[in-house]
């Protein structure tokens, strides 16, 4: 029997050294059992597609929609994903949903982590962005990389906003308007005409309305998005999440075009 | 290609850790100063990722690093340095100085010669001796000490013109006269606001912002600086060598 502390709760391997006979033999500390078959994330399975992201006056919004696709099926369509971190940080991702729920996991024990600490500090959205680019960078230098891109936005209670991208390379940069996925083709453009330069003045109303309109184009050109959706903003009072809704959208003209309706020759 | 070629085995789809982030990066060495200057776009593909991230930072009074290439990679290779030169200045009480700066460089980057970083860097600064002084590196930390050096995605736009126009190649001295080996500080900001606006022209991934360090040689004669519209001082120390910053806004498309 092997009764090396560093072989407790491992597979036997009766080909190596079946009896731990003396002198003790060499354990290097990085024996991987399963080295062989550890799998690393290789592409995205199920993804969530776009997010979107705009200052405004009184703080940060952020929109995202509720679909999770299974390649090209629109596998699970209540899904969140904009998350509210800590008391002043919304998370919004999108990509791989499996890895941003191991990413909630990790945010939230940093936040009870820090709560615990109860030194009067708090982890603001600043906080949250470094210590998830870190992580991302660190996970992409080991080949082994959580396959999301995530916008974080925030706004601290003396009202400075703060918004941020972070990818699965550990790529960051920040904007008064951000975008991920087919987002930053189709809804940057929109946002950057209708927000730079006005960030101290839109009012939330006008904020709502900016993203609304660049999640209705999207819905009507990405086929992997979805005309169900959650805004949420950071204002310097806390953090809302929006329940689930939707908009009007018109196909009433896709009759008339030849290889949209139905047609008869 | 048969179809049991492709049966063969499972086709593996690697991971690529790295991206280019565009931009163009700049330094310029003379007597008793240098320029460094980069453009603040970042990019990736034809996406503007953002307008504004700056590539060039200041480590000392004395010494300016541009980072051009891989931003992750760029920016975590950045932080590692300055981290670096705290931890001398904890142990030294004193500055690194810029040569030993730019052989910490190439031992960082030699240092992941199996997973490079992907960046050019490009240190610039004042020597020990007070000469104005450009170090440039490739990803792996082969480095040398020259007068000009531009790095980047437009590097093949910028530095014939500043071979040209620094190191005069292609142009014979008047009879009697001989090139200067040193321009004045007014002639290189001229040649580094022209690069960059020349590169922006030219090259998709340029524009958006220009930032310039300038760093003074101690005691050196201010030069007119104060007259450049914009500029800022960034020196920490009164004593030795000063650290000013000139920002320009360059073309949006």
């Amino acid at each position: 029997m092997d009764h090396h502390p560093m072989n407790w709760g491992r597979p036997r391997n009766d080909m190596a050294d079946p009896y731990g006979t003396y002198p003790i033999p060499q354990r290097p500390m990085n024996t991987q059992t399963f080295e062989d078959s550890v799998q690393h994330t290789q592409q995205p399975i199920v993804t969530g597609a776009s997010v979107l992201a705009i200052k405004y006056a009184n703080g940060v919004m952020l929109a995202a929609d509720n679909l999770a696709s299974y390649g090209s099926l629109a596998r699970f369509k209540d899904v969140k994903r904009v998350i509210q971190v800590g008391s002043s940080t919304i998370v919004g991702a999108s990509g791989d949903m499996s890895d941003f729920q191991y990413l909630q996991r990790e945010l939230d024990e940093l936040v009870i982590d820090e709560i615990t600490h109860s030194d009067g500090h708090n982890l603001g959205a600043k906080e949250i962005h470094e210590y998830l680019s870190n992580l991302l960078y660190a996970r992409r230098s080991k080949i082994n990389p959580l396959w999301n891109s995530l916008l974080v936005g925030g706004c601290s209670p003396e009202g400075k906003r703060f918004l941020a991208y972070v990818d699965l390379l550990g790529t960051t940069y920040s904007a008064s308007t951000l975008a991920t996925g087919y987002g930053a083709y189709i809804a940057q453009p929109l946002l950057r005409k209708a927000v730079e330069g006005r960030e101290d003045t839109l009012t939330e109303a006008e904020a709502v309305k900016i993203l609304e309109d660049s999640l209705k184009v999207l819905y009507y050109r990405d086929a992997r998005s979805l005309n169900k959706y959650q805004i949420a903003k950071v204002t310097a009072q806390g953090v809302e999440i929006s329940d689930s809704k939707s908009q009007d959208t018109t196909w009433g003209f896709a009759e008339g075009i030849r290889g949209y309706g139905a047609q008869t020759q | 290609m048969s179809d049991t070629v492709t049966l063969a085995g499972p086709q593996q789809r690697q991971f690529n850790p790295y991206s280019d982030n565009g931009g163009t990066i700049l330094a310029v060495a003379g007597a008793n100063f240098s320029v460094i200057a980069g453009d603040t776009r970042q990019s990736e593909g034809y996406n503007i990722q953002t307008r504004y991230a700056p590539k060039v930072f200041r480590l000392t009074d004395k010494a300016v690093l541009a980072v051009n290439g891989f931003a992750a990679d760029g920016n975590m290779f950045v932080k590692k340095v300055k981290q670096r030169l705290e931890w001398y200045r904890h142990a030294h009480s004193k500055d690194m100085p810029l040569r030993s700066i730019a052989r910490l460089i190439q031992s960082m980057l030699y240092g992941r010669r199996f997973f490079p970083y992907y960046v050019y860097n490009i240190l610039g600064g004042i020597e020990e001796d007070g000469s104005g002084a450009v170090y440039s590196f490739d990803p792996v930390g082969s480095y040398e000490r020259e007068t000009c050096r531009a790095a980047g995605a437009a590097q093949s736009l910028v530095q014939p013109f500043l071979d040209n126009q620094i190191y005069f190649k292609n142009q014979v001295a008047a009879p009697g006269t001989s090139h200067p080996s040193h321009l004045p500080l007014s002639d290189v900001l001229a040649l580094v606001i022209d690069s960059f606006t020349s590169a922006t022209e030219r090259h998709i991934e340029v524009g958006d912002g220009l930032e310039i360090f300038i760093v003074l040689a101690r005691g050196a004669p201010i030069h007119g600086l104060e007259a450049i519209q914009g500029i800022q001082e960034m020196t920490s120390n009164a004593e030795g060598e000063r650290v000013f910053i000139v920002r320009r806004v360059l073309k949006y498309d």
